[in-house]
């Protein structure tokens, strides 16, 4: 069974992001680039689902610039087959990385397409779901288990107060959720063997862009606290400030 | 505390190779995420945490420089000592227990045992589920371990043991033991030393656990004691005569030590710097202070150098022209080195620094143990004596 996961570079969560001096992008300076840490539950599970019925293929792809082959150049290590580098230096939004992304799989003969549920830089949430519909794929989306039988998957997600149990027949795309396993770490054996695994790198060009970052900033730094007063008296003081200032009461 | 990203003042990492960085930080993600959570209680109640046995095994940490034909990874030198930096930033236990397994015990068996020994043993320990210790020291021979006194007497079809080692690493978890005893020659009539693997469940053959420690707390240290053992014949390693067998198993395990300690030391120079940031004396932060700053100063400075001889030592091993008073040096000065960083950085964290909330005092216990095991800090003095001298000071 071919299967492909969509993989997407994001910085590390410990980074302190500046941003550039355009003020609509990060000044990618002193960032540690990572996994998107939904995309690993992606991979660990398109690497159960091979490993389970002993064979197939395991293709990772992402869009982006040079630095992305570092991330992955991971997934390979963890054990995916080849990868596949859409390559851009341009920020896509999610219709243009969905756009490309499906002209890339369209002809893979992928029986799932793998997806983090979202990405943890700008969490969009919508490559997975755009994707899998111009590739006219039923989609489920952030699912917390997995099972397959023959050519149907059985899916689990958690929903408000409860969980949806869902059947799907591949091929089909699906995003993960945090809780659907735990990844493994890329073993000496895995890194070693990656360096030999092939990334097929393609040019890409976006097309039209639909949405525009007009502008980002940081969270504005918290005032101070105050200090209403000590002990029990001060009670009155404090649910007077919550009640009349903050109205949070 | 804010996460561990390495230090790396003197842009070192241009030095490795992808693969070599890879490596080093897939075994960083796995310390900080599996090993650290259990460590201190494991430290605190002194026991090892053989749960993480597996893990490592997976990841491939076991002998990792040895051939992939016996199920171990075939990693170049610097990859193995860049994951024994990180498995020590750890725990000096954790890469002890590394070491021991890959350096001491499957090493010999790979550079002395017959194949057979090597497709017996050496598959199961890559996986973990054989754990190995060395027999060289024993109770009155440490420094000096030509005097042993374990000895081994021919019987037919093989050898009967008696003797007794002391400091072993994994001693009491170990299945199999790679012990070193005198044998004599029956030609020459002369005495020489030879490695035996000892079996767990052997007649005659314990080894109880040494309590009590203040060091290596989260690392299992035993005795051996060897009393009428019998020793097929197809446990004695048939390659090694003399003190150079275990001599040369030490010296793999000494290139790990010179990378580990790397990382306790820089795991306690990052918690100081920390803390420096974040605890206010005096109205500001102590690390605004001249006196941390030239202990900040000092600490990072002692790392990059030793991080470099580090990776020239890696680079020299590569090639197969590392000479033993090489790695002495580098063993030598980094142990005392990452013991200085360590004091250093508990003298910046004031009384915190003692306690289990931070790695320091950790560290720095760990680290009166690595200066003195595997040939101690002046036996290490006096090898680089002879090799500038050309007079042996200890033979």
């Amino acid at each position: 069974m071919i299967q492909v996961v969509c993989i997407k570079q994001v910085a590390d969560s410990e980074t302190r992001v500046k941003i550039g001096a355009d003020g609509k992008s990060l000044d990618p300076s002193g960032v540690t680039w990572i996994l998107n840490p939904y995309d690993e539950f992606a991979v660990e599970q398109a690497l159960r689902v091979k490993e389970k019925l002993g064979a197939g293929e395991v293709i990772a792809v992402s869009l982006g610039g040079a630095g992305v082959q570092a991330t992955l150049r991971n997934v390979l290590a963890m054990g995916a087959d080849r990868a596949i580098h859409l390559k851009t230096n341009s920020p896509a939004d999610p219709l243009q990385a969905a756009r490309a992304l499906a002209a890339a799989i369209r002809d893979l003969g992928a029986q799932i397409v793998w997806f983090g549920r979202q990405a943890i830089d700008d969490d969009a949430a919508q490559v997975g779901p755009m994707t899998a519909e111009l590739l006219q794929l039923p989609c489920v989306t952030s699912i917390a288990s997995f099972e397959l039988e023959g050519t149907t998957a059985t899916v689990e997600r958690d929903i408000e107060g409860g969980r949806e149990v869902v059947e799907v027949t591949l091929p089909a795309a699906l995003t993960t959720d945090k809780g659907l396993n735990e990844p493994r770490y890329a073993s000496l054996k895995g890194i070693m063997a990656a360096k030999k695994k092939p990334i097929d790198e393609r040019p890409l060009e976006l097309g039209e862009a639909g949405l525009e970052v007009v502008s980002l900033a940081l969270p504005a730094a918290r005032s101070a606290g105050r200090i209403v007063g000590q002990g029990t008296a001060a009670v009155p003081e404090l649910l007077r400030v919550l009640r009349e200032e903050a109205r949070v009461l | 505390m804010a996460r561990f990203s390495g230090v790396d003042f003197y842009e070192i990492d241009s030095l490795l190779s992808e693969e070599e960085r890879q490596i080093r930080d897939h075994v960083r993600g796995w310390v900080e995420d599996r090993y650290l959570p259990l460590v201190e209680r494991a430290y605190e109640e002194a026991y090892f945490p053989a749960e993480v046995i597996p893990e490592i095994a997976e990841m491939g940490l076991l002998g990792a420089t040895l051939p992939e034909k016996y199920g171990c990874a075939g990693v170049n030198a610097l990859a193995y000592g860049l994951a024994m930096q990180e498995l020590e930033r750890g725990d000096s236990g954790l890469r002890s227990f590394a070491s021991v397994q890959g350096s001491l015990a499957m090493y010999p068996i790979y550079a002395y045992g017959s194949e057979a020994q090597r497709m017996k043993w050496l598959p199961r320990m890559a996986k973990g589920e054989l754990v190995g210790c060395f027999g060289l020291t024993e109770p009155d021979f440490g420094s000096n371990p030509a005097g042993m006194i374990t000895r081994a007497e021919r019987k037919v079809g093989g050898y009967v043991l008696n003797g007794a080692k002391m400091w072993i690493t994994n001693g009491t978890i170990a299945d199999l033991a790679i012990v070193w005893a005198k044998l004599r020659d029956e030609d020459t009539g002369r005495d020489d030393i030879h490695g035996f693997i000892l079996e767990k469940g052997m007649k005659g053959f314990s080894a109880p656990e040494q309590k009590r420690k203040h060091s290596l707390r989260a690392s299992v240290t035993s005795e051996l004691i060897l009393q009428d053992v019998v020793v097929p014949e197809e446990n004695l390693l048939p390659d090694a005569v003399g003190l150079k067998g275990p001599l040369g198993c030490l010296s793999q395990a000494r290139f790990g030590i010179a990378f580990g300690v790397v990382g306790s030391a820089m795991a306690c120079f990052h918690a100081a710097a920390e803390y420096s940031k974040s605890r206010v004396q005096f109205g500001r932060p102590i690390g605004g202070f001249q006196l941390v700053q030239e202990r900040l100063a000092d600490m990072l400075t002692q790392i990059t150098q030793a991080q470099l001889l580090c990776v020239q030592l890696g680079r020299l091993k590569e090639r197969g022209t590392v000479r033993t008073e090489q790695i002495s040096l580098a063993k030598r000065n980094n142990c005392e080195m990452a013991l200085e960083v360590a004091r250093e950085a508990r003298d910046v964290l004031g009384a915190n620094g003692i306690t289990a909330e931070y790695p320091v005092m950790r560290h720095m216990c760990n680290l009166e143990s690595v200066k003195t095991y595997e040939g101690t800090h002046n036996i290490h003095t006096l090898v680089l004596g002879e090799a500038i001298t050309g007079i042996a000071a200890y033979r």
